[in-house]
């Protein structure tokens, strides 16, 4: 009887080779590739990236097969594993004006120079469930034209000559390392926007959508949002100059906010930055909003109690390792603490009877 | 658990030993000694990301590996005991990542890693015993602030706390608090003892063993040196108070170790028995019988 209440370690050995067989699946059907998840899962991989701070597309599409499609279970390897790893040196910062683009589209002009790029979107599809991708998932040729390497000019700068925009606020000082470094607050916009970029896609999404309904209300335009591929540079101290060190695919987006000026500010339009990952743009402009929305003080703007006005709020609950590791724990034995609860409750209702039947007497 | 000692096995050469890379050590044996300086004080550090998920005591095994040798001997109890899951995976992982010796034997532990217990059996100078802390910050049910509770500790502003009690005492006639029971250390800062029952406070003070306090999601180290005073808070006309079950252990009948109420049948029959397993096995070798063993 008193067996029944230990774990045991022949348990735990078990329950992993069971995991393991479930992942597996049916063995009668073929078993996916990490290539395979990493080319046709791409998006899933990305989000895996983003939020695990990785950059690794075939270790990504590992965790995710590892994990059996629980993308936060994913993440969570990419962090652990991110862990171990040593730390070379830091690169210099992306230069994503010359981003060579897939994608790059502004809401706030009909056409800009260098041109509206769709890219591989969803966003003109109909949502109908393609029944012949069951059976053949073969393609169509894509029409091509030569890439031209120019730069891609941003949609805020055209806004920014006539001085109707903030200017983008420049900051010399090495940002603080959310990774490295326990996060304190205050927290800047360096380190916030950090956070942002690792937070949990799902509450970054709700935090923004509930500035759009109403909390903290700051109407957002999409300036520009450009997805492509960046070269990585890194000052090498033998050479004495930065070289190349491979390129990263990432999603930025510039919202462009309407703001009627403060007390400090005059009337102009001001600027929410999301950049992350990989092509990920729903969370890259839900990134925008919730950093413009958590700069109302440095803006004058009134704190009107919004979550999303509320950065300690916002940082401390925005990563969902910490929350899911947080959430799930409570599976763990807690008996001891829940003994001394059961004690404490007992006594509290003995208490509580023996003044019932002595009033009762009374 | 069959055997008391299990023989070293073999590091996973993949992994730098007891996993963390020294520098990240470094920094955390730094928070530890900051830590031990200030009895009762929260250090920040830079918490990682570990293999095992934030609420499973990433704190705790981060401090673990920071304080490792190759020479210790490393013990593992949540709940009391020692074969409980998750102290299971983290002997392993030691097992696995230092290729550290384990033990069951709190006497025979240099370092023992807990979760809401502090072992029945006195520890002594050399030991060290390492918490797993969910929320370390005492206040912070009084108030959901880091900013703000931080100001508070420094500022010894301490007065929310003795409201809290001081209602709890007028609507229930007692302090409504079973665990996570908040001492002053030294007479100084308010800790947060980590949720073990109230019935193990009384050992947190004046104890021989360095106490360390890890918090991995919260990114906060704290410590007991040796001999540390350590009050649990309480008013004069109400004392604190240990308590636990009102029963010996049904299997070794120990009369004063906290118990861990075990239902045995549908009708809800229970017994009552250590939570402490390797007390309670050693009791029962040495003799010591309870009505329920058998």
């Amino acid at each position: 009887m008193y067996v029944a209440v230990k774990g045991g370690e022949q348990a735990i050995e078990n329950a992993h080779t069971w995991l393991a067989e479930e992942r597996r699946g049916d063995v009668t059907v073929p078993e996916l590739s990490v290539a395979q998840i990493r080319e046709q899962m791409a998006l899933a991989v990305n989000r895996v990236m983003a939020e695990g701070s990785l950059f690794d597309p075939d270790l990504a599409a590992l965790a995710i097969k590892q994990s059996r499609g629980d993308l936060i279970e994913a993440i969570f390897l990419i962090r652990a594993y991110r862990t171990t790893l040593p730390r070379f040196g830091v690169s210099a910062p992306i230069d994503t004006e010359t981003m060579a683009c897939d994608r790059r589209i502004s809401a706030t002009f009909k056409d800009v120079p260098g041109g509206q790029i769709l890219g591989p979107t969803f966003d003109y599809t109909h949502r109908l469930i393609d029944f012949k991708l069951a059976a053949d998932g073969e393609v169509d040729a894509v029409p091509e034209r030569p890439a031209d390497h120019t730069t891609m000019p941003r949609v805020a700068d055209f806004l920014n000559r006539e001085g109707l925009i903030e200017e983008a606020p420049q900051v010399d000082t090495e940002p603080r390392d959310l990774t490295r470094e326990p996060l304190e607050m205050p927290a800047d916009r360096a380190l916030r926007l950090q956070a942002l970029a690792r937070a949990d896609e799902g509450f970054t999404l709700s935090l923004a959508y509930s500035t759009q309904r109403g909390y903290a209300r700051n109407h957002a335009f999409v300036g520009e949002l450009r997805i492509g591929t960046v070269d990585v540079q890194m000052d090498i101290p033998e050479l004495g100059f930065a070289i190349d060190i491979g390129e990263i695919t990432v999603t930025e987006c510039e919202s462009v906010n309407q703001f009627t000026g403060s007390k400090t500010e005059p009337p102009q339009f001001t600027r929410g930055y999301g950049l992350v990952f990989g092509q990920t743009e729903r969370k890259a402009i839900s990134m925008a909003l919730v950093d413009r929305a958590m700069r109302w003080e440095e803006l004058g703007e009134d704190n009107v109690g919004a979550p999303v006005q509320d950065a300690e709020f916002v940082l401390y609950h925005a990563d969902n390792i910490q929350a899911t590791g947080f959430l799930e724990h409570i599976k763990l034995p807690h008996y001891v603490d829940f003994q001394s609860e059961l004690e404490l409750v007992r006594k509290l209702r003995r208490d509580v009877h023996r003044a019932q039947s002595q009033e009762a007497a009374e | 658990m069959n055997a008391q000692h299990e023989e070293p096995v073999t590091m996973d050469q993949d992994y730098n030993f007891a996993y963390l890379d020294e520098q990240t050590k470094r920094m955390i044996r730094r928070a530890i000694l900051k830590g031990l300086a200030i009895p009762g004080y929260q250090v920040p550090f830079a918490s990682r990301e570990m293999p095992m998920p934030y609420g499973w005591g990433t704190g705790g095994v981060q401090v673990s590996a920071a304080v490792m040798t190759r020479d210790d001997k490393f013990k593992v109890i949540d709940q009391g005991a020692d074969d409980t899951t998750n102290a299971v995976s983290i002997r392993s992982f030691f097992q696995r990542v230092a290729g550290v010796a384990t033990t069951t034997r709190t006497a025979d532990a240099t370092i023992v890693q807990t979760r809401h217990r502090i072992p029945e059996q006195d520890l002594v100078e050399g030991q060290i015993l390492v918490y797993q802390v969910p929320i370390p910050e005492p206040l912070r049910f009084l108030e959901p602030r880091e900013s703000e509770t931080r100001k508070m500790h420094s500022l010894e502003e301490y007065g929310l706390m003795h409201v809290k009690l001081y209602e709890d005492i007028s609507r229930h006639g007692h302090i409504a608090t079973a665990y996570s029971y908040p001492v002053k250390v030294e007479g100084r800062y308010v800790m947060d003892p980590s949720p073990i029952p109230k019935f193990d406070n009384p050992k947190l003070g004046d104890c021989a063993a360095i106490q360390l306090f890890g918090a991995g999601r919260e990114q906060r180290i704290y410590a007991l040196p040796p001999y540390t005073n350590a009050v649990s808070l309480d008013f004069e006309d109400h004392p604190f108070e240990a308590s636990k079950a009102d029963h010996p252990c049904g299997l070794c009948d120990a009369q004063n170790s906290y118990l861990d109420e075990v239902i045995i049948d549908d009708a809800g029959g229970r017994m009552f028995v250590c939570s402490d397993t390797d007390f309670c096995t050693m009791r029962q070798a040495d003799g010591h019988k309870g009505k329920d063993a058998a």
